[in-house]
């Protein structure tokens, strides 16, 4: 047994980090949207299953039934003299199954499609997703324009309460795709695409982009939270309100670095002079799990190294170098972490 | 090594041909962060009161370094410069950088002015937010993109597609005299 005990680790240690990270499984829905994908995914597999096998028992039984020579006579290949047996019943069974089976494909695929179209959206969550070369932009939208709000890279959703994203890119081709709650969707530039789903179960749910935009597409991550409706208004009030402005000497210089130097040429900060929409609104960067698109984890160490070396960490990203002293930067980061 | 005086001259020459290539690819370590006091001032006047002062560099340090040229085009886009300039400097909302007309000057230190100082009518003022060895290399690439460097510097592919010719096989374009600044309106 004790032999056996590596062999056993990594599946233990694979099971345990699975646990922990967020889902990306289309195979574990977690919405009625992805669920009714589920089910056509698994009736496909289970008609392509039974037609290999199907196929495959044909064959064996063509082989099995073939007339045999012995080891001293070459087996006779010359054509059938008399034709095959019952070969038009054959043939013409086998024709029947394939169109009845493709028949019952077509029609759950399209009940699916009707199905997908069919879920209630009253009380929805409006929010405009932008992709970019390599991150993402959210807006949720609202009527009453006050509570507009941007984030990126980090979206929240409340459960059992349907969402309907309206999707864009201002560069090239991205698509969305976060498979537990739903299949992918291209974001073409120019063009607005829609996708409405709904989480039915809590939980943090990974995303990514699914068609090569560039250099970082593997780099182009993002999570969704969805959790219980008050926990997600309380989060979304959050994310309403400015960046407070009453700071400690240390993060009052940092907030004087962040404003002389290249990130207020780029970024936002709601309530400060910083209004650039080029890169990621920061209003609220403390409060997210990761850096850079799902690349770092959000901590002091990894904020300084995506600060001041970005192109080591994700070479090519947009991201310019920004040259800082050690007084600087630890001010900076002091700023930083004050923006939840 | 008996090699003939004559065979001896060309390997010499070759290899002096060889040494400007040196500087070309010199990749200079990251500079000294900027400090907030003021360096010295680009004056576009002569003219100044008591003693002359030095005026900022004028000419610039990494106008031969295909490195320095090939990060300014990354910074052109980085900083969002092809925003209004256009993706290869074809002119959007801001007039276009690959023309032979020059508004406020064709040399580095005019392009300079121009980053850091703002131009009326919509060029912003980006001194102190850029740090200096990323202007000059934004300088270089300006200047590489009407074809005013040498094409063994001038930056010859991109990170993104791109239509256009490569910057390194522009013709140049002859700077024509007089281009006036636009009228406030």
């Amino acid at each position: 047994m004790t032999m056996k005990a590596p062999f056993f680790l990594p599946f233990l240690l694979h099971a345990a980090t699975a646990a922990a990270a967020p889902s990306q499984n289309a195979l574990r829905p977690a919405g009625i949207q992805a669920e009714r994908i589920h089910d056509l995914w698994l009736l496909t597999v289970a008609i392509c299953s039974l037609v290999f096998v199907a196929v495959l028992v044909a064959l064996l039984l063509a082989l099995w039934r073939s007339g045999r020579s012995d080891a001293t006579t070459a087996p006779d290949v010359a054509s059938l003299a008399a034709p095959e047996p019952k070969l038009k019943r054959s043939v013409l069974l086998a024709v029947g199954a394939s169109i009845a089976l493709l028949f019952v494909l077509i029609v759950a695929d399209f009940q699916t499609d009707r199905l997908l179209g069919r879920m209630p959206l009253s009380d929805a969550v409006h929010i405009e997703v932008t992709a970019h070369q390599w991150w993402w932009e959210a807006r949720y939208n609202d009527p009453e324009p006050g509570k507009i709000f941007n984030t990126a890279n980090e979206l929240h959703i409340p459960v059992g309460r349907p969402v309907i994203m309206t999707l864009k890119s201002s560069d090239v081709i991205h698509t969305f795709w976060l498979p537990n709650l739903h299949g992918k969707k291209d974001m073409i530039p120019g063009r607005t695409s829609l996708i409405r789903l709904r989480a039915d179960q809590a939980g943090t749910y990974r995303g990514q982009c699914a068609e090569f935009c560039g250099l970082e597409h593997a780099m182009m991550a993002f999570l969704v939270t969805a959790e219980p409706n008050d926990r997600y208004e309380a989060w979304a009030d959050a994310q309403r309100r400015e960046a407070s402005n009453v700071l400690s000497a240390r993060e009052s210089r940092g907030r004087q670095v962040f404003m002389e130097r290249s990130c207020v040429m780029c970024h936002t900060v709601q309530g400060s002079g910083a209004n650039a929409v080029f890169g990621p609104d920061l209003t609220h960067v403390a409060s997210r799990q990761t850096l850079a698109s799902g690349v770092l984890p959000n901590n002091r160490q990894q904020m300084a190294a995506w600060v001041t070396q970005p192109q080591k960490v994700k070479p090519g990203t947009n991201m310019p170098a920004t040259a800082l002293s050690g007084e600087e930067l630890e001010a900076l980061l002091d700023y930083l972490g004050t923006l939840k | 090594m008996n090699l003939p005086f004559v065979q001896r001259l060309c390997a010499c020459v070759v290899l002096l041909a060889l040494l400007p290539g040196c500087y070309r690819e010199q990749r200079p370590l990251p500079g000294a962060p900027a400090t907030a006091s003021p360096t010295d001032p680009l004056r576009l006047s002569g003219l100044q009161p008591g003693e002359p002062r030095a005026s900022a560099t004028a000419s610039n340090p990494f106008e031969e370094n295909a490195y320095a040229a090939s990060q300014g085009k990354r910074l052109f886009k980085q900083y969002n410069c092809a925003g209004c300039h256009g993706g290869g400097g074809g002119g959007g909302m801001g007039p276009p950088l690959m023309d032979d007309k020059w508004i406020y000057g064709q040399d580095s230190a005019n392009i300079y002015a121009t980053i850091v100082q703002g131009r009326p009518n919509g060029m912003p003022s980006f001194g102190g937010h850029i740090p200096e060895e990323q202007l000059w290399q934004l300088v270089a690439y300006v200047r590489s993109l009407s074809g005013q460097l040498s094409s063994a510097v001038a930056p010859a592919r991109g990170d993104s597609l791109s239509p256009g010719k490569a910057e390194q096989r522009r013709e140049k374009e002859e700077p024509k005299e007089g281009g006036q600044p636009q009228q406030a309106q």
